[in-house]
C-alpha cells in the first residue's frame, strides 16, 4: 500500500459512510418504539427492536402500495411495447422528416410537466378519469413515450440493416420482420426500458399528487408525503413506510443495476 | 417484379407510418396541444371557477404581475432560489461525480461496491429520500447532533428553518445585471470568433458589445424601473440543506456518466501520453479531461433542466408552503391546485417551460444536426 493508495481508499470510504448516513437513520428510526424516538438520541441504535412500526405502516400503506402496483405494471408494459414499435419505425423505416419528428417527440421528455398539468387535469376530469388509477396510467404511458422510443430507437439502430434486408428478400413485410427478426433480439432493450419505466413511475410524484390527492387511489409516494408532512406523527411510521416505498426500486437496482445504469445513460447521451 | 417489389415496399412504408401515428397524435395533443392551452390560459383571468373559455383575455397581465407586481414577490424569490440552487447543484454534482470517477479509475478493489453505494440514491424516489432528510435536517436533531457521537459540540445551523439571506441584491438592479452578463457573453463570443478567424461575426459581436457598454455606462439600465420600490432578494440559507440532498442523490449519476466517458478513452492514447513523459496527473489533464468536455456539457444540460423543474424533493423536505425554499415548480402547483388561481399558475408554468426550452432546444437541434451529418 503506497501513501497514494491509502489516500484513495480513505476518500472513498469516507464518502461511502457519508452516503450511507440516511440509510442508517431510516433503518434505526423505523425499528424504534415511537415513545423512545427522541431528537437527542436519534443516532443511537434501537433498544430493544420494535417491529410494530412495520406492522402499522404495512396496514396503513398496503392500499397505496396496491395502487402503485396496479399503476406501474400496465403503464410500464404499454409504454414499453409502444416504444418498441416506435423505435423500430424510427430506426429501420425512416421517412422524410422522421428525424425531425423524433426530435419533436423527444422534447416531450424534457418539458416541465407543470406546463401541461392544468389541461391534463381538466381533460381527465372531463373524461371521468380524475382520481382514477386509469387516468394516471394514461399520463404515464403518454409522457413515457419519448424515453421508451429513444431507448429502443438507439437499440435498433445498432442492429445491422442487412438483417432487415435479408428479411425483405425472403418476402417478409413490416410486421413479420418485427415479430420474426426484431422482437426476438429485443430482450435486452426491453429489460432496460421496463426497469427504467418501472423505477420512474413507481417514484413519480407530481402527476400522482395532482391527479389522485385526497382520493382512495393515491399511490405510495403521495401517501408517504402526507404522513411525512404532519408534525405530530410518530416518526417510526414514515420511516418504515419509506423503506417499503423504496424496496421495489432498490431491489431492482441491486439485482439489475447494470440495466438501470444503461437507462440512466440513455436519457443523457445524445439520441 | 420490380414494380411489385416497389409496391410492397411502399405498402410497408405506409404501414410503418401508420404504426407510429397513434403515438404522434398522442404527443401532438398531450404535449404540444396542452402547452398551447396552458399558454392561452396564462393570458386570461381564469380563476378556476367556471370554464376557462368564459374568462377574459387580458394579454400579458399575469406575467407583468409576476415580475413586477407588489404581491408576487414570492415568485421572484422562487426564481432567485432556483438560480442559486442550479449553480450549486450543478457545480456540486459535477465535481463530486468527477472525483468519484477518477478515484474509481485508479484500479481500486471492490469498484463495483463503491459504484453501487454512490449510485443507490438515484434509484429512490425523492419522496423517500425527502422523508428521511426531513428528519435529518431537523434543527435540534439529525445531522446537527452527529458530532455528539464523537463527543464533539453539536452544530446549530438551522437548515430548512434558517431565515438568513446572503448575497442580497435589489431586484431593481436586474437590468444592469443582465446588461453585464450580456457584455461578458459578447466579449467571450467575439474572442472565440476572432481565434477561429471568423472576422464578420467577430466584428458584429464587438459592435453589439460596444453598444451594450455605452448603454450600461450612460445609465440606460437604471432608467428601466421594473418595480416602484426597491426589493431585496438573495440566497436563502434554508436552501443549503436542499442543495446538499440533491447533490447526494444525483452525484452518482454524474459519476456513471464520467466513468463511461473515461472507460471509453483508448488505452493507447494514455500510453502515448506516458511515453511522451507525461505523469499520471498530466495524462488526466491532457488526455482525459478534454475528452470529457462534451460529457460535461450534456451533464450540465441534464442537471440544469432537472434543477429548473425541481419539485418533489423540496415539497417533502421543506413542505409545499414554505416561502423561503419556494421554487417555481411548487409555486405553480400551489397557485393552481391549492389556490385555484389557474391563470397565474399557467403563467408560472410557461415561464418554467421557457427556461427549460432555452437550454433543451439548442441541445436537441445540435443533436439532430450531428445525426444528419453521419
Amino acid at each position: 500500500m503506497t501513501k497514494k493508495r491509502i489516500l484513495i481508499y480513505g476518500i472513498l470510504i469516507f464518502f461511502v459512510l457519508l452516503f450511507l448516513v440516511p440509510a442508517y437513520m431510516v433503518v434505526i428510526t423505523s425499528l424504534k418504539n415511537p415513545l423512545q424516538i427522541d431528537l437527542k438520541t436519534a443516532w443511537n441504535l434501537p433498544h430493544p427492536f420494535h417491529l410494530q412500526g412495520f406492522v402499522e405502516a404495512w396496514e396503513k400503506f398496503r392500499p397505496n402500495i396496491i395502487n402503485s402496483i396496479s399503476l406501474v405494471i400496465p403503464a410500464t408494459i404499454i409504454s414499453a411495447l409502444l416504444g418498441s414499435l416506435n423505435g423500430y419505425v424510427l430506426a429501420k423505416w425512416k421517412f422524410p422528416a422522421s428525424n425531425l419528428i423524433f426530435m419533436l417527440m423527444l422534447f416531450g421528455m424534457f418539458i416541465p410537466y407543470q406546463s401541461i398539468l392544468i389541461p391534463l387535469f381538466r381533460f381527465l376530469k372531463d373524461v371521468g378519469l380524475y382520481g382514477n388509477i386509469l387516468g394516471l396510467i394514461v399520463a404515464h404511458v403518454v409522457y413515457g413515450l419519448p424515453i421508451t422510443t429513444l431507448i429502443f430507437r438507439n437499440y435498433y439502430t445498432e442492429i445491422p440493416t442487412e438483417m432487415i434486408e435479408a428479411g425483405k428478400i425472403d418476402g417478409a413485410g413490416f410486421f413479420s420482420i418485427y415479430t420474426n427478426i426484431i422482437f426476438p433480439i429485443s430482450v435486452p432493450g426491453f429489460v432496460v426500458v421496463i426497469i427504467w419505466q418501472f423505477t420512474q413511475i413507481w417514484n413519480e410524484f407530481l402527476f400522482a399528487v395532482t391527479l389522485t390527492s385526497g382520493t382512495k387511489n393515491e399511490p405510495i409516494t403521495v401517501a408517504l408525503s402526507n404522513l411525512a408532512g404532519g408534525r405530530a406523527v410518530q416518526w417510526n411510521l414514515p420511516m418504515a413506510g419509506a423503506i417499503m416505498a423504496a424496496l421495489p426500486t432498490l431491489l431492482v437496482y441491486l439485482f439489475l443495476g447494470r440495466y438501470f445504469i444503461r437507462g440512466l445513460l440513455a436519457g443523457s447521451v445524445k439520441g | 417484379m420490380t414494380a411489385l417489389n416497389k409496391m410492397l415496399k411502399h405498402k410497408d412504408q405506409i404501414m410503418a407510418i401508420l404504426v407510429l401515428l397513434p403515438s404522434l397524435v398522442l404527443i401532438a395533443i398531450f404535449v404540444y396541444g396542452f402547452i398551447f392551452q396552458t399558454g392561452y390560459n396564462s393570458l386570461t383571468d381564469w380563476q378556476g371557477v367556471g370554464e376557462p373559455e368564459d374568462s377574459n383575455f387580458i394579454g400579458l397581465e399575469n406575467y407583468k404581475k409576476l415580475f413586477t407586481g407588489l404581491l408576487d414577490i414570492r415568485f421572484r424569490q422562487s426564481l432567485v432560489n432556483t438560480f442559486f440552487f442550479t449553480i450549486f447543484f450543478i457545480v456540486g454534482c459535477l465535481s463530486l461525480g468527477l472525483l468519484f470517477a477518477i478515484l474509481l479509475d485508479q484500479g481500486v478493489r471492490f469498484e463495483g461496491f463503491f459504484r453501487l453505494i454512490f449510485l443507490y440514491p438515484m434509484s429512490l424516489s425523492f419522496i423517500v429520500t425527502g422523508t428521511v432528510w426531513n428528519w435529518l435536517l431537523n434543527p435540534v436533531g439529525g445531522i446537527n447532533r452527529l458530532p455528539t457521537m464523537f463527543n464533539l459540540e453539536s452544530w446549530n445551523f438551522k437548515w430548512i428553518a434558517s431565515r438568513t439571506q446572503i448575497l442580497q441584491f435589489d431586484w431593481l438592479q436586474l437590468p444592469k445585471f443582465f446588461g453585464i452578463a450580456l457584455l461578458l457573453t459578447l466579449v467571450y463570443l467575439s474572442y472565440r470568433y476572432w481565434r477561429r478567424e471568423k472576422n464578420v461575426p467577430a466584428l458584429a459581436t464587438i459592435i453589439v458589445g460596444v453598444v451594450t457598454l455605452v448603454w450600461l455606462l450612460s445609465g440606460g439600465a437604471d432608467k428601466i424601473q421594473i418595480l416602484k420600490v426597491p426589493e431585496t432578494h438573495g440566497f436563502n440559507l434554508a436552501m443549503v440543506g436542499v442543495i446538499i440532498v440533491a447533490i447526494w442523490q444525483m452525484a452518482g449519476y454524474m459519476m456513471a456518466m464520467y466513468l463511461a466517458g473515461i472507460r471509453g478513452v483508448p488505452e493507447e492514447l494514455r500510453e502515448a501520453a506516458r511515453v511522451d513523459g507525461a505523469g499520471e496527473l498530466q495524462v488526466y489533464l491532457r488526455v482525459i479531461l478534454p475528452i470529457l468536455k462534451p460529457i460535461t456539457l450534456s451533464a450540465m444540460i441534464v442537471l440544469g433542466h432537472i434543477s429548473l423543474k425541481i419539485f418533489d424533493l423540496i415539497y417533502v423536505i421543506a413542505g409545499p408552503d414554505n416561502a423561503t425554499t419556494d421554487v417555481p415548480g411548487i409555486l405553480m402547483f400551489m397557485t393552481s391546485f391549492r389556490g385555484n388561481q389557474f391563470a397565474k399558475g399557467a403563467a408560472i408554468a410557461m415561464v418554467m417551460l421557457l427556461m427549460v426550452a432555452v437550454i433543451i432546444v439548442p441541445y436537441l437541434v445540435s443533436t439532430l444536426r450531428s445525426e444528419q451529418e453521419l
